[in-house]
């Protein structure tokens, strides 16, 4: 299989949309998400969509189907919530290891068919790495600035275990994913760090953060160029942005990336702003012609979806953007 | 689009970036934020005033710094925990937080604390190969790993570079290892190429501004992407009091560092002239000394820095002073401690007053005001205090007569009013006075009556004479830790007694912590932790002045209330696992390989009168200059900008009375060590046996180790003493030893000389003297013992320097100390030397050594054996203890309350 880094030169690569959009569709219940093995559970378990991978397999190989068939290059593995840490809130964090190696293996396994259908457009996956529900440089308690409801090194044990489970399942890559706090992206680096010196192996790695609102900050405060500075350290497959806010709204902080990254960029936002009801209504032709301006700026290497974004969209997406070059950066190493 | 190698700038991140580039020119890094440079900031973390701290902090960023270096090295707070909770406060705070952090100790576990609570890219301050390359190149890893650049420091194994071929020997080799062989981003790199004086007056100083500009071109050159950065103010030193040519000098080595590449540093902005506006003699003569540009160029900047300042240096005899009013003599004569002239003036004083009380009242205690507000703002020390102090009590000596003569006259009234009454003394079984000699003089000075009782003062004699002498405030001081238990004792039976007045608690082992939790508990009034003499004016003040009197007694019990609750409730999120693991996690020597050298003589030797002038080379003077209240590092004290000049007088005297007590011969050193064949048996005891001791080859004594039980990062041992000596099942003898010296005899009938003569200065100067010596005694005997006696470090040379940074073979821990707090194992080599028998030195009933200046420990000679604190243990451990020692686990518990984790 190609190398990835020689295909960035070469064009710019689609990465898959929503998962949890797709999942709705299903609407599934609590039954659904306890399948046979969790029938007995103590806990409710609706909403756990990572947990699917497990009770309901054939749905999320069916949505990376979708993706893939849609044009995607790189699809993420259902693992969102995948570390001991956002599981608790399900009891689950046992179920960890599994959770990651069983979703990394169904996207593994989907990614397979595809490149063995067309070996010229070899499929990925992306091992997904989310934010857990706690912040380490942020209080939670607006009384007790100084406090602290994670620390480093809990992050950090919890991130290790869960790129372990990916990596064994399958996964060609690790996204570093919706950063809203760089010290948690931070400890999640420095997991992946002990484990490719552990393994002795390499493995690229995509980082991606998140700008929260009109401010141009992430929810930690720092701006673009501040947080491409402190996940620099390590050496990057691409960096960019994700989820908040629309294409059109992530259009200046991309530009900063562009100018200043040395290392590949990408983008996957939210189709549009959520409108009254909390649902995104950006069609996906609204949101092509968005991500047109990217391309036609030279901005990015690596385009896709997040919340509210369907197979339709990058269908939409994976037209425009064939036709353009890719933002050319320094060469990696 | 730009190639790669263009980009390679120093890139840093707080909330915002932070490029250096060629354009950026210079990176100014505040350092108010620093417990070592700042008293304020020191004194803020003390207190844990982490709010006030903050304010410190925005300051300096308000004030231009682009980076922010924070400090918590200091002995008296917990670094890490301080480290790690003012970082947390700082990034909550978006003007604060915006810029890049410096995160800078001297201990790793510190900066590692630092770099897992900051998400931008800091630098942290600093490694270098000083513990050499391994060392060295695991930190610059995880330090890549954290996303951080580094400060590099030209050190290495041999020492401080100081020269420009070590600084950039050191630079290159520090740049190679961390380029090639640890992958560290070049541009990442930033050097410390050590900025020190110029114009000191000897000759090997001459080219320490050169060196570092001619270095830092050849690092710019030479070392693609690295940063240079250093502590500017070093350079100008020796004119501190002068800030006009400080200013000059900062601006020139500034002007030329930056030309020649130095891009970063610690400045401060206010002690900076512009270089254009610098006058041309001034600036010619500055060069002169900054670029070594004529061999007399120290002497013609001298000469011109006195005509800068605008006034001459005060002539050594200038009396002009005696043409002054009477009033200005006597207060001069207080504020510069001069006694020589203070009779005639009093005298003609007494002869202008009504009655010779009104001249305490009056002209003196006007003089002893001014020197109160000096010492209070900060413009007079302690030694002045002391000083001021000798003059004052000279001054009422030869009025009292007259006094007395006034109330037989007239009975009713010339009573001196004084205000207040104040009762000193050191508990039970302590025998060091110091510091409480110290608080008492400074409370005297303000015209507080003391009676002092004292050391080793029983507590029944405190409450019979505070009713006795009706006194308004008690005062404890103490300084080994079975002496807070003292304390607690007496708040009892104050209590008991239904003692009104307030208890002040004062001493080296003493908290604020201690006396919130378990003192004030114990005393309905007023309870207060005073260490320092400046404070102790102020508390007594407000305590006994009737308008603030009530209301601050009312404050500090809602205080002393507030800090209890704080304290209990602080969530310490250390961890302690149980003694049987932390014996699995033991650290371990290879006991098959290990080199186990034989004493070249066993047994006991005694040393009945050591020559004084061997140890004079070994004198620490650092702790000498703490016990006066002033801080600093020696030699650095005596040229430090604040305190310089108080510390060189100081040092001065000091060196006069060290001549006086050598050539008299009024102290007299003693010691007695030996060295025996041990094991370790059953863990963490010790069997000591005395074979090869005539008379008493049958004897065994065993030594009770403790081992530390925190729970800690995997891979670094859990310590006790114990593992340092080879196990008996090894099948190898290993040996051990133990000491007791003291210079003590002689200083109590020295320092009584100087009492008598109401010269207390001297009385203390006495007694932190024989403190110095004894610790030199105990520094020259380890060795000699590791030289000649035990002999396994027979070719070991090394400076005084080296000797106080431990940097030898070996440990000589001391019970009472981190690595063994229990005092009770004094006995034991008590036991075993006879030290009461033979050298006289006694202990006390809670094992303090008599005379105070003593010194006893062990001696352990495993290459491997090293320093350690034992940090808190858990009860499993002192039960433990306790049934190995043979004793109750109450008694255990006491003695070891201090190091026990609170239930």
């Amino acid at each position: 299989m190609k190398d990835i880094k020689e295909i960035l030169k070469e064009r710019i690569l689609v990465l898959d949309g929503a998962m949890g959009t797709m999942l709705q569709r299903y609407k599934f219940q609590e039954e659904d998400f306890r399948g046979e093995r969790f029938k007995e559970w103590e806990h409710p378990l609706q909403g756990n969509n990572d947990l699917l991978s497990l009770t309901q397999p054939e749905a999320i190989a069916d949505v990376h189907r979708k993706y893939f068939a849609a044009g995607a290059d790189i699809v993420e593995t259902n693992t969102f919530s995948g570390t001991t840490i956002a599981m608790a809130d399900y009891h689950m964090e046992d179920l960890v290891y599994e959770l990651n190696y069983e979703s990394a293996r169904i996207a593994k396994k989907v990614a397979d068919e595809f490149t063995k259908k067309e070996p010229n457009k070899p499929r990925f996956v992306a091992g997904s790495i989310g934010p857990t529900n706690k912040t380490a440089s942020m209080s939670p308690d607006v009384n007790d600035p100084g406090y602290r409801a994670i620390s480093f090194d809990e992050l950090r044990i919890a991130y290790k275990l869960q790129v372990e489970a990916l990596l064994d399942g399958g996964s060609d890559l690790l996204l570093v994913e919706t950063i809203f706090d760089t010290l948690n992206a931070k400890a999640a680096l420095f997991a992946i760090e002990e484990v490719k010196e552990e393994r002795n192996i390499d493995v690229p790695i995509m980082v991606s953060g998140t700008i929260t609102d009109a401010s141009g900050r992430t929810l930690s405060g720092q701006t673009a160029e501040a947080f491409l500075i402190s996940i620099s350290h390590i050496p990057i497959l691409s960096v960019g942005f994700n989820c908040a806010l629309g294409a059109s709204q992530l259009v200046p902080h991309l530009e900063v990336l562009a100018t200043k990254s040395e290392h590949a960029v990408s983008a996957h936002p939210n189709a549009g702003l959520p409108n009254a009801f909390g649902e995104y209504d950006e069609t996906p032709d609204q949101m092509a012609e968005q991500i047109r301006e990217y391309v036609e700026k030279g901005l990015v290497n690596i385009v896709g979806g997040c919340c509210g974004t369907t197979p339709e969209h990058i269908t939409a997406i994976a037209k425009v953007v064939k036709d353009f070059k890719p933002r050319q950066f320094p060469v990696l190493q | 689009m730009s190639g790669k190698n263009e980009q390679r700038f120093l890139k840093l991140s707080g909330l915002e970036p932070l490029i250096v580039t060629p354009e950026t020119n210079f990176i100014n890094v505040g350092e108010r934020t620093n417990v070592a440079g700042s008293k304020m900031f020191l004194r803020l973390i003390k207190e844990e005033k982490f709010e006030e701290a903050l304010v410190v902090a925005r300051e300096q960023v308000e004030n231009g710094a682009q980076v922010i270096d924070i400090n918590m090295d200091d002995g008296l707070i917990d670094g890490k925990e301080a480290m790690v909770k003012f970082l947390n406060l700082v990034i909550a705070e978006p003007d604060i937080s915006r810029v890049p952090i410096m995160i800078d100790s001297s201990k790793w576990e510190i900066i590692e604390a630092g770099l897992q609570v900051v998400q931008g890219k800091c630098v942290v301050n600093s490694i270098s190969l000083k513990e050499g390359e391994e060392q060295f190149m695991h930190q610059a890893k995880l330090i890549k790993r954290y996303g951080a650049a580094v400060i590099v420091m030209a050190f290495d194994e041999v020492g401080q570079a100081d020269n420009y071929e070590r600084r950039i020997e050191i630079a290159k080799r520090s740049y190679d290892v961390l380029v090639d062989k640890v992958g560290f981003a070049p541009e990442d790199i930033i050097f410390d190429l050590n900025i020190f004086p110029v114009a000191t007056g000897m000759d090997e100083h001459k080219l320490n501004a050169l060196d570092f500009i001619k270095a830092t071109k050849w690092v710019r050159e030479n070392l693609p992407y690295a940063s240079v950065s250093g502590g500017v103010s070093n350079v100008s030193f020796s004119f501190r009091g002068n800030n006009p040519v400080r200013e000059a000098m900062h601006s020139v080595f500034l002007y030329h560092a930056i030309k020649a590449g130095m891009n970063m540093g610690i400045v401060n902005p206010s002690m900076l002239e512009v270089y254009d506006d610098i006058p041309k003699d001034l600036l010619e003569r500055v060069e002169d000394v900054i670029l070594n540009r004529r061999d007399d160029a120290t002497e013609r900047l001298l000469d011109f820095a006195e005509s800068v300042v605008g006034k001459t240096k005060e002539s050594k005899i200038d009396l002009s002073w005696r043409e002054e009013p009477l009033q200005n003599r006597i207060t001069r004569a207080l504020v510069k401690g001069i006694d020589q002239y203070i009779v005639e003036d009093v005298e003609q004083a007494r002869q202008e007053a009504d009655k010779p009380i009104e001249v305490i009242e009056g002209n003196l205690m006007t003089g002893m005001n001014v020197v109160g507000d000096l010492f209070g703002s900060g413009k007079m020390f302690l030694p002045q205090v002391v000083k001021s102090a000798r003059v004052m009590k000279k001054a009422v000596a030869y009025l009292l007569p007259y006094i007395e003569e006034e109330k037989l006259l007239n009975p009713q009234e010339g009573d001196s009013d004084n205000a207040g009454k104040i009762l000193m003394a050191t508990v039970k079984g302590d025998v060091h006075d110091i510091g409480k000699n110290i608080v008492g003089v400074v409370l005297a000075c303000n015209n507080y009556e003391i009676v002092d009782l004292g050391v080793m003062v029983p507590p029944e004699k405190i409450i019979a004479a505070a009713i006795e002498h009706n006194v308004d405030i008690i005062g404890l001081s103490g300084l080994i830790t079975p002496s807070l238990d003292e304390m607690v004792h007496l708040a009892k039976e104050m209590e008991r007694k239904n003692f009104k007045i307030p208890l002040l608690i004062g001493g080296a082992t003493t908290s604020k912590a201690h006396t919130a939790v378990k003192i004030d508990t114990q005393y309905k009034e007023a309870v207060v932790h005073v260490n320092d003499a400046s404070r102790a004016v102020t508390v007594v003040g407000d305590l006994l002045q009737k308008e603030t009197s009530l209301g601050y007694k009312k404050r500090i019990k809602e205080d002393y209330d507030v800090f209890r609750t704080k304290f209990l409730n602080r969530s310490s999120s250390k961890t302690y696992k149980t003694i049987a693991a932390a014996r699995r996690n033991k650290f371990k020597i290879d006991w098959s390989k290990s080199e186990i050298f034989k004493p070249n003589k066993l047994g006991i030797q005694v040393i009945e009168d050591l020559d004084l002038n061997l140890l004079v080379p070994y004198i620490d003077w650092t702790p000498f200059f703490r016990s006066w209240e002033l801080h600093g590092k020696y030699p650095a004290i005596l040229t430090d900008d604040v305190v310089g000049a108080q510390a060189t007088e100081l040092f001065a005297d000091a060196q006069k009375m060290l001549k006086q007590i050598i050539s008299n011969k009024q102290l007299k050193a003693k010691g007695i060590f030996g060295l025996f064949p041990a094991n370790t048996i059953n863990e963490d005891d010790i069997n000591v046996s005395l074979s090869a001791v005539k008379g008493r080859e049958e004897e065994g004594y065993i030594f009770r180790t403790l081992r530390q039980q925190l729970q800690k990062r995997e891979g670094v041992a859990d310590y006790a003493l114990s593992d340092f000596i080879a196990p008996k099942e090894s099948g190898r003898e290993d040996y051990i030893g133990c000491f007791c010296v003291s210079t003590g005899f002689g200083t109590a009938e020295l320092a009584g000389q100087y009492e008598k003569d109401l010269d207390d200065y001297n009385s203390i100067l006495v007694k932190a003297l024989a403190d110095r010596l004894a610790e030199a005694f105990a520094e020259y005997l380890h060795k000699e013992v590791r030289m000649k006696h035990w002999g396994y470090a027979d070719n070991e040379d090394l400076s005084t320097e080296e000797l106080i940074h431990e940097s030898y073979k070996g440990i000589r821990p001391a019970p009472g100390y981190p690595a063994c707090p229990d005092h009770l194992e004094k006995l034991t080599i008590w036991d075993i030397l006879k030290v009461k028998e033979t050298i006289g030195v006694e202990l006390t009933d809670s094992l303090a050594m008599w005379p105070a200046a003593s010194v006893s420990g062990y001696y352990f000679g495993n290459p491997e054996a090293r320093y350690f604190g034992l940090g808190k243990i858990k009860e499993d451990q002192v039960k433990d203890f306790a049934e190995r020692k043979g004793i109750d686990f109450e008694k255990a518990e006491r003695w070891l309350s201090p190091n026990i984790v609170d239930a």
